[in-house]
């Protein structure tokens, strides 16, 4: 009898199987929408800014000095004459790059850290004793004493910046992966003769996925910040690049008669990180399965 | 076996519906025209399994449902007479704790972790009696003796985690008895303990209301409870009530196909007899709410359901004394048997 | 012959949480010297009130935590001391069965996969098999075959309890722990499951260790059953000797705390006074005298022992000693 007992389908459960489309979730989910539309837009104008911008940002025309901006000077040029448009989109290209290579390079070093220090008791006190000290340095402290010993290039601030995140990447990994090694359905993978490798791969680090992309667009916008402000100092990305930092660095001095030369270069990166923490908190709500549940 | 005489009763709920709203038009309807009564110093005992609707019976009566998505949408709920579904919520408030109090299947959740245990029986007190301070805590201290805790003066003042789980429930015991309420629903209280603590709060509920005459509603999925402590027995099923009998009745002449198979399927001692036999199986899983079978819930899983019962819901008639059924093939049978 | 099972001596304790540099300050003594032994085709109930260390007992002989001492023989071989990698060749004979069917599926595989996970871990078949063997596995535990791409929240706790027998048996185990397998499950789907577990262990000869707390249960499914409280096994029986002769008061109380069949059967009852005490300083001489309704001074100072007499019947209580 019991052998033969099926229990028929449950038409309620088949309701939550069916993925809502995309339509949908833009429906549901208005704000993170338009955040993912700016940042793309963000994108692509860094991405196709030689196409773009029409002009070169390094090309100086003396004449045109500090011009407000026009139908020739979309956001007006700088004290060198040089287009502020084309730099800011250039600039993007910085900003982009740079929030790419910390996200990834910080949630990647974070993830393995996070994982070892999670799972090896033995290995956590040592490993978490040298994050509790990386965190305790200041990012700018760090970029400065890294400019100092070596030029500046743009792979020095993505490393500063990254050795900051790391162990921000570690707490959550590790907790993640704490709370899920005590999961019955972990001892259940042993008891049925799972190795270490893939019960890591297929059992536990599935689990970290979901808050490591929302962390990881966190770290992204916070990245873009960090680098202005590193530049705006001059400790960040070399002068001669156009980096948003950079752009308003130069044009604070001339703030007073021409506010375009640090306006633009603003709005575009406080845009640019608002859309990317838009579309974190979007996916924190898509992506965290308390939330999802509520049906 | 309180030695009362047959009273009004003290609460009557009246084609009680308690509905979900699902956000996709069609409210999910968990409690279907439920109707019982109690009365004073007397033990209804409502069982069914997961889901079948006896929890958020006793929610409904205390105007509990989880908002903003559960409500009352039909019937009343008369405690001495007053519709507690049309009292506003402050009257509501004073009812809570007072007139009718209720004990839950896992204690901690029904206490504050970071209040003294002393406190927490006498704030009840303040707030419905209005007491000063010092005759409250000398009420939360004799509640305490009351539920046979021992070294009462110290823990009043000790914090629930400092408290096994028996010990937890008799405190939410004394909580909900402080105010000396006429009704106590107790939904699942035993079901978290282990066996010798649940003989333990079981007795201490039937000598508590034998003390002071108040009515019980106990919910439980254990017929071996049932058994225990019932005067009558209300049986439910998917939201409604499919059997309603006095306990003796109940257990000698089960008639739903519910009820009897309940019954076969609890493994219970001595129920082995010389060798191990296999126990009866109710085929199938209960439906779920938002999907109820159109006729008796039931019916899909019944080895006796005829093709009216997945066609026409039954409706619950008399069969002798108040034992009640609501099932097509069997409310027949049932006065033969 | 060899029993599929025999634990002799087993001990877990749990150091409590020491201060910093310092030395840990006591232990809880979750198992205290447990011995037992199953035979092919037998069902040992091992049962206790909650914190009794019968779980612990379980999670330790399928070496999911470490025993403390004490030795753990699977078919003759001990495997006590072998470190993860080695015990990985020994899980195709011990397979487990857990409580919770929610917390033991992992929520992001499929149900196909969940059964098929063993099969791939240890290398049987080619891909075309495993799933033959997955679809045979679903069809013989009631599931049905089709439904293998659905994940564990698709199904209901009692078809869940299926998807965790067929994992189980995937491997062709000869032995079957089960950690209280049905105590989550409602009335009508629990008898499901027990039948279930008594219609294979038929087929295929299992060997299971049946944890649980529910008496009427163990009485079921079981062959023996052994009586926990503290660590300790106090009464070990055939199944009718323990339910009708019990010896230890223990058991007695354990029987007598069991709510009744019929309201008829109401009686004044011995409901034991107080809770269970801690396993951190658990009592001197015999553990249950601080509760027990017949102790005399011995019980305090003397730990008594667990004598069998001929039926196999075991108690560990000075008082109810068998007659020699």
């Amino acid at each position: 009898m019991a052998t033969t007992a099926i229990a028929a389908a449950d038409p309620a459960v088949d309701a939550v199987r069916r993925r809502p489309g995309l339509l949908r979730r833009f429906r549901r989910y208005p704000l993170p929408a338009l955040g993912v539309l700016l940042l793309a837009a963000l994108v692509t104008s860094a991405i196709g800014a030689p196409w773009f911008a029409g002009q070169d940002p390094f090309e100086m025309n003396v004449v045109d000095r500090l011009q407000p901006p026009s139908g020739d000077y979309w956001f007006g040029t700088d004290a060198y004459g040089r287009d502020i448009f084309s730099r800011t989109l250039h600039g993007g290209r910085v900003s982009l790059v740079i929030g790419v290579a910390v996200a990834a390079a910080s949630t990647l070093i974070g993830l393995l850290i996070g994982v070892v220090a999670g799972y090896f008791r033995t290995a956590d006190a040592v490993l978490m004793r040298i994050m509790d000290g990386l965190m305790a340095i200041p990012g700018i402290l760090l970029a400065i004493a890294l400019m100092s010993l070596t030029r500046a290039s743009l792979w020095v601030v993505i490393v500063a910046i990254t050795i900051p995140e790391v162990p921000r990447v570690v707490r959550l990994v590790r907790a993640v992966v704490l709370s899920v090694r005590e999961q019955v359905y972990i001892q259940a993978a042993t008891a049925i003769g799972t190795n270490f490798p893939r019960l890591m791969l297929k059992h536990i680090l599935p689990n970290t996925l979901a808050p490591l992309i929302v962390q990881a667009t966190y770290i992204a916008a916070s990245a873009v910040l960090v680098e202005s402000y590193l530049s705006f100092l001059g400790v960040g990305t070399p002068p001669e690049v156009p980096s948003w930092g950079n752009i308003i660095a130069e044009g604070r001095l001339y703030v007073q008669i021409a506010f375009w030369n640090i306006l633009f270069p603003s709005v575009f990166l406080a845009l640019m990180v608002l859309s990317i923490n838009v579309l974190g908190d979007g996916l924190r709500d898509m992506l965290d399965p308390r939330l999802a549940r509520r049906l | 076996m309180t030695g009362l005489a047959v009273s009004q009763p003290v609460l009557v709920v009246e084609g009680l519906r308690t509905e979900f709203a699902t956000g996709e038009g069609h409210p999910m309807v968990a409690v279907d025209g439920l109707s019982l009564y109690v009365r004073r110093g007397e033990t209804l005992c409502i069982v069914g399994e997961s889901g079948c609707g006896k929890s958020l019976t006793a929610l409904s009566i205390l105007r509990l449902l989880p908002r903003p998505y559960g409500r009352i949408g039909a019937g009343r709920v008369l405690l001495d007479g007053q519709d507690l579904v049309q009292v506003t919520e402050a009257e509501m408030r004073a009812v809570r704790g007072r007139a009718i109090s209720m004990i839950f299947q896992e204690p901690m959740s029904s206490l504050n972790p970071v209040i003294t245990i002393g406190r927490q029986i006498a704030e009840t007190v303040m707030v419905h009696e209005g007491l000063d301070w010092a005759d409250c805590m000398d009420r939360a201290l004799a509640m305490l003796r009351q539920v046979r805790i021992p070294e009462p003066e110290r823990r009043l003042q000790e914090y629930p985690h400092q408290l096994s789980g028996g010990m937890r429930q008799r405190v939410t015991i004394a909580m909900a008895l402080a105010c000396r309420p006429r009704l106590l629903l107790a939904d699942e209280p035993t079901t978290a303990l282990d066996v010798t603590i649940q003989a333990q709060i079981l007795d201490l509920i039937r000598d508590l209301q034998a003390k002071t005459g108040t009515a019980v509603v106990l919910i439980t999925h254990d017929l071996g409870v049932v058994a225990e402590m019932a005067e009558r027995v209300l049986v439910m099923y998917a939201g409604t009530k499919v059997e309603e009998a006095g306990v003796e009745e109940l257990f000698d002449n089960p008639t739903h196909p519910y009820t009897r198979g309940l019954m076969a399927a609890m493994p219970h001692l001595g129920g082995a007899g010389g060798g191990r036999r296999r126990l009866h199986e109710i085929e199938g899983v209960v439906p779920s709410l938002m999907a109820r079978p159109a006729g008796c819930a039931f019916a899909p899983r019944c080895e006796l359901a005829t093709e009216r019962c997945r066609r026409e819901a039954p409706p619950l008639v008399g069969i002798g004394g108040t034992h009640s059924v609501a099932c097509w093939v069997t409310a027949g049978e049932g006065v033969l048997a | 012959m060899t029993p599929v099972l025999d634990v002799a001596g087993l001990v877990k304790h749990y150091p409590l949480s020491a201060a910093w540099f310092g030395r840990a300050r006591g232990q809880v003594r979750a198992v205290d010297g447990v011995s037992f032994a199953i035979g092919e085709g037998e069902t040992l109930g091992l049962v206790g009130e909650s914190g009794c260390g019968k779980s612990t007992v379980g999670k330790a002989v399928l070496k999911l935590i470490e025993p403390s001492a004490g030795s753990i023989r699977l078919n003759g071989e001990d495997i006590t001391a072998l470190k993860p990698a080695a015990m990985v060749a020994h899980r195709r004979r011990m397979q487990v069965i857990f409580q919770d069917p929610y917390s033991s599926l992992n929520p992001r595989m499929t149900a196909g996969n969940i059964v098929a996970e063993p099969l791939i871990n240890f290398g049987i078949g080619n891909r075309a098999e495993q799933q033959e063997r997955v679809a045979a596995l679903f069809g013989r535990v009631g599931l049905r075959p089709d439904q293998r791409d659905n994940y564990p929240h698709e199904f209901s706790g009692g078809q869940r309890q299926r998807l965790g027998i067929a994992r189980a048996l995937a491997l062709g185990p000869s032995l079957i722990i089960g950690d209280e397998p049905v105590s989550a499950l409602d009335v009508s789907v629990q008898a499901q499951v027990i039948n279930l577990m008594m219609d294979l262990q038929e087929e295929y000869r299992l060997s299971y260790l049946f944890i649980a707390h529910d008496l009427g249960v163990v009485e079921h499914i079981s062959h023996r059953v052994a009586v926990m409280y503290l660590g300790k096994i106090v009464e070990v029986a055939p199944r009718a000797a323990l339910f009708e002769a019990p010896r230890h008061p223990y058991t007695e109380a354990l029987l007598a705390a069991v709510p009744v069949s019929h309201p008829r059967q109401r009686r004044r009852r011995l409901v034991l006074k107080g809770d269970v005490p801690s396993p951190i300083n658990p009592p001197s001489g015999c553990r249950f005298h601080t509760r027990c309704p017949i102790a005399v001074e011995r019980c305090r100072s003397e730990e008594p022992l667990l004598v069998a007499d001929t039926d196999g019947h075991a108690a560990a209580c000075h008082l109810r000693e068998p007659a020699r």
